[in-house]
């Protein structure tokens, strides 16, 4: 059964496309280990352990919010175009279009905060881009959303060539979902789930990409037009939509990695069914709508929209549990799976995406957030998904294809002393923060008070475990990448 | 039981149950099956899956009915049942409080905006642990309704990133007991 090859033929990469996969996969391990640098930074200024100003501090903030939010992107989509390539023709041209242009937003954020001193935190907040009290000026504000624009352009391009390419194959959207099949009819059983998960992320993160470009032109506007005054809370739903969207896509996008490869090494088929396409159609559904949840605190949001955020919350919480969790359970029970690099990463990343979604959901509770929110247990659970999580989702991709060049599935002492400091240290970090956050420490904080220093110093000593295992992970990634595949044809060069 | 410390433990169980569900799954894996035990292993995995479903939907429908059967925040466009109104301002990096000395077990209405960016008035307990907050926002006025059970010193803290000088936006307030002692 092709689906149980290993290595499968129409999975190589032409010359071509290889260079672009590498430079979109090397880039963002390299910019992870950085921003992962940058969060041990602002952990042990914290804990009183480095000098760092609290002005270089919400700058380094800022850059690590928005650097960690866009290289999740830019890895998990590398990870959805890897996949769906296969099934779709995919242009090059727009998937490389993406990549020049996150270089270009990124060097914008990067010159806006440590040159222009720009520290508003990744999710920019009106009016405090252009009210910074003399630290930045109104260019650096305009340059940073310039970064982002630029950023979601060419997400957008992407997502476009992608729509075209589902539309092209399978006649439109709702099909390439498998809408057809949610109440009869028999079901393609060879239908790709890669597809369908593109279907609702490209659906999805469009509608959230274009929320956050109204508003990040508005934003343009009011500051170079201040007469142009904008309503905060229209300003602070349209960014929450956008950025909620664009964060929870990478989840999206990186499981396509664990449909696609971890049966192949269960040995196992992990087959499409009615409960899977339910899932992916109401996670379409709830994605869009679920954001007011990180506006519960916002007591002048419309009652309906404040009830609609719990109880999408809770409800976004079925399909995880239930169909992706519970199918890869099923797919790994008793099928005397290869414990390889990509099959542990991959039933790593469920359990983190799993086990992170239960204090995210609990702090849906409007109840619940009157006493959370902004504390430090919301960057406990989101950091807990996206290490544990998303993070292994690329990292299964990318010990696979470096497996693929070696013809070897990735298995050595170095890997395994790799993913033990990886997992040690994350999940640590993560349950320091989310202690930390039930002891009302509060989120965003350059200085702590005495009382909140020893969660720190933890947290400190977590992270830097964690970074350990991920500077094994990149090292071995990168010499992977830039090998040259063993066994390519010179007639026809890919691998 | 401080009810931060209640969601912690339900948080554990909650992980603790995912987790559970992980190391069963990775402990069975070494143990192989045929394609009828396959059969039937996966037929029992759709019964129970349907089961945990019910559950799910069960304790999901229990707890929105009990949190939001008396919504937990009061109406922003009625009259509060508040003895006090207190009307506080945030500003870059200070807190503008138009009363700051209560009496436990006084309803206080406390409103709550902001003359720049947006702020977030939490009020922490002599505990060191938050007991309400709500969001200090430009153009809005976000009532929030509190009524203090224990005397002592509760701190006013920023939880909304609004600038470089952020973690200092703190004030006091101080609540007595009926009689007036603090």
């Amino acid at each position: 059964m092709s689906a149980l090859t290993l290595y499968p033929d129409n999975e190589r990469l032409s010359r071509n496309e290889r260079i672009v996969f590498n430079l979109y996969m090397i880039s963002a391990v390299l910019l992870f280990l950085l921003m992962m640098l940058l969060g041990l930074t602002m952990r042990m200024t914290q804990a009183t352990w480095t000098g760092v100003s609290v002005t270089l501090f919400y700058q380094m903030m800022t850059m690590h919010g928005a650097g960690m939010v866009g290289t999740m992107s830019l890895a998990s989509t590398a990870v959805m175009w890897f996949f769906l390539r296969k099934y779709v023709t995919l242009h090059l041209w727009a998937f490389l279009a993406n990549y020049i242009l996150f270089l270009l937003g990124a060097l914008c954020i990067i010159y806006s905060v440590f040159v222009g001193g720009f520290a508003s935190a990744w999710t920019f907040l009106y009016p405090l881009p252009v009210h910074s009290m003399g630290l930045w000026s109104t260019n650096a504000a305009a340059l940073f959303m310039v970064g982002y624009l630029l950023i979601g352009v060419g997400m957008l391009l992407y997502y476009l060539d992608a729509a075209a390419a589902i539309i092209r194959r399978f006649g439109n959207l709702g099909r390439g979902l498998g809408l057809q099949w949610l109440f009869r009819g028999e079901i393609d059983p060879n239908h790709p789930k890669a597809v369908v998960a593109s279907t609702m992320v490209i659906i999805a993160n469009s509608l959230g990409i274009l929320a956050g470009a109204v508003v990040l032109v508005m934003c343009l506007i009011n500051a170079y037009d201040p007469a142009v005054t904008l309503n905060a809370l229209v300003v602070k739903n349209l960014i929450y939509w956008f950025g909620h969207m664009l964060i929870n896509a990478t989840i999206y996008m990186g499981v396509i990695a664990v449909y696609e490869l971890l049966p192949r090494y269960t040995g196992k088929p992990y087959g499409i069914s009615r409960p899977f396409l339910w899932s992916w159609a109401v996670s379409t559904l709830f994605v869009i709508i679920v954001f007011p949840h990180h506006l519960l605190m916002d007591y002048a949001e419309p009652r309906w929209m404040l009830v609609m955020g719990q109880l999408v919350s809770y409800g976004a919480g079925f399909p995880v549990f239930l169909v992706t969790a519970y199918g890869v359970l099923t797919n790994i029970h008793r099928s005397g799976v290869r414990w390889k690099m990509p099959s542990m990463l991959a039933v790593l990343a469920l359990f983190g995406w799993a086990a992170g979604i239960v204090p995210a959901i609990i702090d849906g509770t409007i109840s619940v957030n009157k006493v959370m929110h902004n504390t430090q247990w919301v960057p406990g659970h989101f950091h807990f998904y996206l290490l544990l999580g998303v993070l292994p989702m690329i990292l299964t991709l990318l010990y696979h294809v470096v497996g693929s060049r070696a013809r070897a599935p990735a298995n050595s002492r170095t890997d395994r002393l790799g993913l033990f400091l990886y997992v040690v240290g994350g999940i640590c970090f993560c349950m320091v923060f989310l202690y930390a956050g039930h002891m009302s420490v509060a989120r965003r904080f350059a200085v702590h008070l005495p009382e909140w220093v020893p969660y720190d110093q933890a947290g400190s000593i977590a992270a830097m475990v964690l970074i350990l295992g991920m500077l094994l992970f990149a090292i071995r990634i990168i010499v992977g990448l830039l090998k040259a595949p063993t066994d390519v044809d010179p007639a026809h060069p890919a691998g | 039981m401080i009810f931060q410390n209640a969601i912690w433990t339900i948080t554990l169980v909650g992980m603790g149950l995912v987790t559970l569900g992980f190391v069963y799954a990775i402990s069975q894996t070494g143990k192989p099956t045929d394609s009828a035990q396959a059969e039937r292993s996966y037929r029992a995995s759709n019964v129970l899956r349907r089961w945990l479903f019910l559950a799910l939907l069960l304790v999901g429908f229990g707890v929105s009915y009990a949190s939001l059967r008396h919504f937990p925040i009061p109406a922003q466009h009625a009259p509060l049942q508040a003895s006090q109104v207190v009307d506080v301002v945030g500003h870059q990096w200070t807190w503008d409080i138009s009363e700051t000395r209560f009496k436990v077990g006084v309803p206080i209405e406390f409103r709550v905006t902001s003359d720049d960016v947006n702020h977030g008035f939490a009020i922490y307990a002599p505990d060191g642990r938050i007991v309400i907050q709500t969001q200090a926002m430009p153009g809005f006025t976000n009532k929030l309704l509190y009524t203090f059970r224990t005397p002592g010193t509760y701190k006013i803290m920023c939880l909304e990133y609004c600038g470089v000088a952020h973690h200092g936006m703190t004030a006091e307030l101080n609540v007595v007991a009926d009689g007036g002692k603090s």
